[in-house]
């Protein structure tokens, strides 16, 4: 077993009991630094499949921001945990018959799932090797060349979806003082305060 | 015994041991440029208040941090009874600990670097994205008014200014065509020296990303998470002793990241400012000696930002100028203007 292998072990070990303790863990707020954790193994096994731009990806826009928002909410809800659990334990013949249809219906997909003829040549965009492109410059050209308007209608979809969250939560308040950031700027500073000439070293003497 | 060694030091344990000793190398010097820098950052803060500053310990006070350093050390460490302990121990190992990571990737020198990755310069955004969370987990798992909601004024800050830094890296790299950095720094080396340098086609986002910078690491005037005047201390409030002595150490090992970061991106990294100089570390360490000089002058000039102030300027301000910048250097890129200035891998130089 080289070093590539034990790594990979340490990450998928780490990943798998870190996923695990999301669920198990009684503080949310703990869930969510374990999930941080799970992030952040998953980017160390990019890293080993010689996909580090992905895994700098991962953490930049997963731990370094979503994750953050996450972290953000859940501190300060004030969440019962005692209600909770006792809610779910109502529910769990439920939620385990949805648990067995959906490992079912995963299972066909597993058996029977086949590729057409030939459909790679129409789907897939076979990695380059590592000496002619480098894997970043291939990301790129896979995006923004070769499917350049599925990339930016998508990304129009989620900017759409930005702006009507933005819309259906925002109200102006008319009871609160707002400050006006030009107004404070421009204001007279003659008017407002006295100018002293304070020479190096003395300091003012009064 | 030449060949013993050579044939040591190609075996995995061999190639281990290089590894762990050029990393020691590394923190060894980061953490030594840190004593000098707190003791220098206090020097220059008194200078400019007329005061003295430091001046018992040692020649001229300067061995002041690491008596500060051992005081820490020795001190009491004081957990609150609700805090939430494995959380609030974890916290400011977390800040210690990325601040340092982010140094395996900074050059000083022509290939003087631990590990010369391809996407080096996301390495350092992410290592540097990810330390706020050591402060999100000291104010939460601190249990208290203050601490808490110094911890979210700080996430706040530090996830709009990153946006900023972010977008104004991408400018870079565009007229770069590398994520290295030593190939950003190569890419530098031109005819004119000083001129040939990034902060001259790049001048407005300069000066945006030393704003920037000073707003990412919770430095005045935008030491806003810790603003003493209003909430003790923020999310430092309940800490005491040695983990104090790991976010303060964080605090100022991320400040001189940002100064190695100005050198290597727009200031020519070890390249020297006059044709003809050799080029080497030296002219690296001065630089980034004079970043943080300037680090040191804004918080002894510059009063603090109101709150507000600071938000409007993160994202009503330096947002929409850097993304203007990124099209516009990319506009310039493409069609090669002024001389190919804003496409180095297109010229060659």
């Amino acid at each position: 077993m080289g070093i590539a292998d034990i790594t990979f072990y340490v990450f998928a070990t780490t990943l798998v009991a870190a996923a695990l303790l999301v669920v198990v863990a009684r503080n949310p707020v703990h869930s969510v630094l374990w999930l941080i954790l799970a992030f952040l193994s998953a980017a160390g096994l990019f890293v080993l499949l010689g996909a580090e731009f992905v895994a700098m990806l991962l953490i930049i826009v997963y731990v370094g921001a979503v994750a953050v928002l996450f972290l953000f909410v859940v501190m300060m809800l004030d969440v019962d945990f005692a209600a909770l659990k006792a809610e779910m334990v109502r529910y769990i013949p439920l939620a385990g018959l949805i648990g067995i249809v959906l490992l079912m219906q995963l299972a066909l997909v597993y058996g029977t799932w086949v590729y057409s003829e030939g459909i790679d040549q129409h789907l897939g965009s076979p990695i380059p090797p590592l000496h002619e492109v480098h894997n970043t410059r291939a990301i790129g050209l896979i995006l923004y060349d070769r499917y350049v308007l599925p990339f930016q209608l998508s990304g129009l979809i989620l900017l759409i979806a930005m702006v009507g969250a933005i819309l259906l939560t925002l109200r102006h308040r008319q009871d609160v003082k707002r400050q006006n950031i030009l107004t404070q700027i421009y204001r007279d500073p003659a008017k407002a305060m006295e100018l002293r000439d304070v020479k190096p070293g003395q300091g003012l003497r009064r | 015994m030449q060949e013993l060694m050579d044939g040591f030091f190609s075996t995995t344990l061999g190639i281990a041991l290089i590894i762990a000793a050029q990393s020691l190398l590394v923190i060894g010097f980061v953490m030594v440029s840190l004593l000098f820098l707190v003791y220098g950052d206090r020097k220059i803060w008194a200078a400019v208040q007329m005061r003295k500053g430091p001046n018992v310990v040692g020649a001229f006070g300067l061995l002041q941090t690491v008596a500060d350093a051992l005081k820490y050390v020795v001190k009491e460490v004081v957990v609150p009874a609700s805090a939430d302990k494995p959380v609030f121990m974890l916290a400011p190992m977390t800040s210690f600990v990325l601040a340092i990571l982010a140094w395996a990737v900074i050059p000083f020198n022509d290939t003087w670097v631990l590990a010369d990755l391809n996407v080096a310069i996301l390495y350092v955004f992410a290592m540097s994205s990810l330390e706020v969370y050591g402060v999100i987990m000291g104010g939460w798992a601190s249990n208290s008014k203050y601490p808490f909601l110094g911890s979210l004024r700080s996430a706040a800050q530090m996830i709009s200014y990153e946006v900023s830094i972010g977008l104004i890296i991408i400018g870079v790299i565009i007229t770069t065509g590398s994520m290295n950095f030593g190939d950003i720094v190569r890419a530098q080396d031109g005819g004119f020296g000083l001129f040939s340098w990034y902060w001259l086609p790049h001048l407005p986002m300069v000066f945006l990303f030393f704003i920037s910078a000073l707003a990412e690491t919770n430095r005045p005037p935008f030491d806003l998470p810790e603003a003493e005047s209003e909430l003790v201390a923020g999310y430092q409030v309940e800490y005491s002793s040695t983990p104090f002595l790991l976010f303060m150490a964080g605090e100022y090992i991320a400040i001189f990241l940002m100064c190695a970061l100005m050198t290597l991106l727009f200031s020519g990294g070890w390249l020297s400012p006059v044709p003809g100089l050799p080029d080497g570390a030296l002219w690296m360490l001065l630089k980034m000696a004079f970043f943080f000089f300037l680090f040191a002058m804004v918080k002894a000039i510059v009063p603090r930002y109101r709150y507000d102030q600071l938000m409007r300027l993160g994202w009503k301000v330096f947002l929409p100028m850097s993304f203007a910048w990124v099209v516009i250097v990319a506009f310039m890129a493409k069609f090669e203007l002024f001389g190919g200035a804003y496409a180095r891998w297109a010229t060659g130089d």
